[in-house]
């Protein structure tokens, strides 16, 4: 019991022991995709493979978000036939993924993340240059 | 109880430091008045929780309560939209009735409604985030530098700091910002003027007062065509006009003097298609080939090294590579401009050491000729505007309504454009001097592209000459522009 988290408690009490940073992964273009090598630090807190999933799945996600279909062209000409006016009303395509991105996220963290006292910070606030991986000092350790 | 009061006080929860005491004062009943007086001043003004716009680090202006962002210099954007308003208001005034009567009804119409796309779309290329990239946190920069080696040289400026990458099986250095502290995504530039890293970094332009970037170059583009139509468009209902006044051996001069304002219509549009077809041109020749004004005037995929180089970002179809520029989703702006700063950041602004960082970004960067020397140029008109023009404090801007309806994003505009063309039009009384610098409008920036030689396309330039100049080259970029995508 002493070894899970909440990450309300986390956030108050914990003090933040290091942060690893997980950086965009540029061979397929400027495509926002991160790189899925499992850091070092992360090794005794969590499993590789969890890791790598989340990961993975947010960069699907994020490859959704601006994917060129033919809903994105259709999207696009009705945008550039009023002027663009249409982006001060509606909600875009990729903010709309965004808001998915930051669900998903929320509930890494409440579900994984946070009893292995670590922290998913998105991406969207480090301006998509890195998933800031928050890591707590793990106070259960002292048995 | 006095000692309880002020005991109470969390040294860390306080952003600012609270000023120690000078040990030479003996009297110990002042300070604790002193302690007091600011704990109640403390108690009375609760800090308000600041957006994050009022505390960013580069050289921009934000309105609206954030809404809307410019560069902080404004360039000669008054002087584009005076332009665009004067020449469209002369149209209508003078050239509309007469050719309603003529010919046909159609011509208001569709003068209006180029004219309404001009306007949307300039404004929304001056008031759009360009894709900006906000500045590395503490900590990511301290992680990035333990990852660069630094061999600890005594030198005063530490070597640029490059790293590799392969995009699509083509080596791309990106650079490192030191301004902003962080390594460049491919494409990403640091502009000088405004002090930001801009992705897809395309060019500074002064006509519009803002970088033109990833989010906003779909703007800019629809500007310059619709510009383009509109301004010869107009040309050619002048001509008309003044041909069909002219019938029956009236004379030229008749009928000028009968409609002076086409006389000047005529001659803005005449000096100006030249230039805004040639942009147009060469913006086409851009988006199809997936390059950026700052990659072709850098030739960076051009091989001029003899190296086997070719663009990495484009798809090797024209069409997808137009859709891809122009009909992408459009990407979020990264900046949070109208976020809440947390409480324990409220003065954290990072741009503490500068003083070497901005030398090095400024000579790293290659970015905008175009806008330094078109700004250059307008260095004349640019103190007066930039003086005469609202400042980036909300206070002093015309209040919006807080709903971001599309009204917002026009009320303010024509307060700043009317605030600074009444301003602007007695310095431009004043600068008659170079005379074709006013009238030509975006000539300054392709005149500055012409400059740079640019090895792949061996076409002579001639600055002298504006017609054959411009379309020349962009004729030579339109032939070339279907060699190498094949």
């Amino acid at each position: 019991m002493a070894e899970t988290h909440s990450l309300q408690d986390m956030r108050q009490q914990a003090a933040i022991a290091a942060k690893v940073f997980i950086q965009r992964d540029y061979t397929n273009g400027t495509v926002c995709q991160f790189q899925t090598k499992f850091p070092s630090e992360l090794e005794t807190r969590i499993d590789k493979q969890q890791f790598e999933e989340t990961v993975r799945t947010l960069n699907n996600l994020y490859a959704e978000a601006e994917k060129l279909g033919s809903q994105s062209y259709i999207e696009g000409c009705l945008a550039c036939l009023t002027a663009y006016t249409v982006f001060l009303c509606m909600e875009t395509h990729y903010e709309k993924i965004l808001k998915k991105i930051a669900k998903y996220i929320q509930e890494q963290n409440d579900k994984i993340y946070a009893p292995r006292g670590l922290l998913l910070t998105d991406p969207i606030e480090r301006g998509l240059r890195v998933i800031e991986v928050t890591i707590f000092e793990d106070r259960s350790l002292t048995r | 109880m006095k000692n309880c009061e002020y005991q109470q006080i969390d040294p860390q929860a306080l952003p600012t430091p609270t000023p120690t005491p000078p040990p030479h004062q003996g009297n110990d009943i002042d300070e604790e008045e002193k302690k007091k007086k600011k704990k109640k001043k403390e108690e009375k003004e609760p800090k308000r929780p600041k957006r994050k716009w009022e505390v960013f680090p580069g050289k921009n202006r934000f309105y609206c309560d954030g809404r809307i962002i410019v560069a902080r210099q404004s360039g000669v954007l008054p002087l584009t939209l005076g332009l665009i308003l004067v020449t469209s208001g002369l149209f209508f005034i003078f050239d509309c009735p007469f050719l309603v009567k003529h010919l046909t009804s159609c011509i208001p119409v569709i003068g209006g409604v180029l004219f309404v796309f001009v306007v949307i779309t300039l404004l929304q290329t001056s008031f759009t985030d360009p894709g900006i990239l906000p500045r590395a946190t503490p900590d990511e920069a301290a992680d990035i530098e333990k990852q660069i080696d630094n061999t600890g040289n005594t030198s005063y400026r530490p070597p640029p700091r490059t790293k590799e990458v392969l995009i699509n099986q083509q080596v791309v250095k990106l650079k490192y910002c030191f301004t902003c502290k962080m390594f460049r995504p491919p494409r990403t530039s640091h502009c000088s003027l405004c002090d930001n890293c801009v992705e897809r970094f395309d060019h500074h332009c002064p006509w519009v007062g803002n970088c033109v970037g990833k989010r906003n170059y779909r703007f800019f583009y629809t500007f310059i065509v619709s510009l383009s139509f509109l301004t010869a468009f107009i040309f050619g209902c002048v001509t008309t006009h003044l041909a069909l006044r002219a019938q029956g051996g009236k004379g030229l001069v008749f009928a000028l003097q009968e409609s002076p304002g086409s006389a000047v219509e005529l001659v803005i549009c005449f000096f100006s298609v030249w230039s805004i077809l040639g942009l147009s041109g060469f913006h086409t020749y851009l988006v199809a080939s997936n390059l950026t004004t700052n990659e072709d005037i850098k030739g960076s995929w051009s091989g001029k090294s003899g190296e086997d180089v070719t663009n990495p970002y484009s798809h090797r179809n024209i069409f997808i590579n137009c859709c891809s520029v122009l009909c992408a989703p459009m990407p979020p702006s990264l900046i949070d401009r109208r976020g809440f700063l947390p409480a324990d950041e409220s003065a954290q602004t990072g741009g503490t050491d500068i003083e070497l960082p901005t030398l090095a970004a400024k000579s790293e960067i290659n970015v905008c000729t175009q806008g330094t020397k078109g700004l250059l140029e307008s260095a004349a008109l640019s103190p007066l505007l930039s003086t005469s023009c609202p400042q980036g404090k909300p206070q002093t801007a015309h209040p919006c309504p807080d709903s971001s309806s599309p009204a917002a994003n026009s009320d303010p505009s024509p307060e700043l454009s009317t605030g600074c063309g009444a301003h602007h039009t007695a310095s431009s009384h004043g600068d008659a001097s170079p005379p074709r610098h006013t009238k030509t409008r975006s000539k300054k920036c392709k005149r500055a592209a012409l400059h740079i030689p640019n090895p792949a396309f061996d076409v002579p330039v001639s600055p002298t000459s504006p017609d054959t100049g411009p379309g020349s080259k962009a004729r030579g970029h339109k032939g070339a522009s279907f060699a190498p995508l094949h």
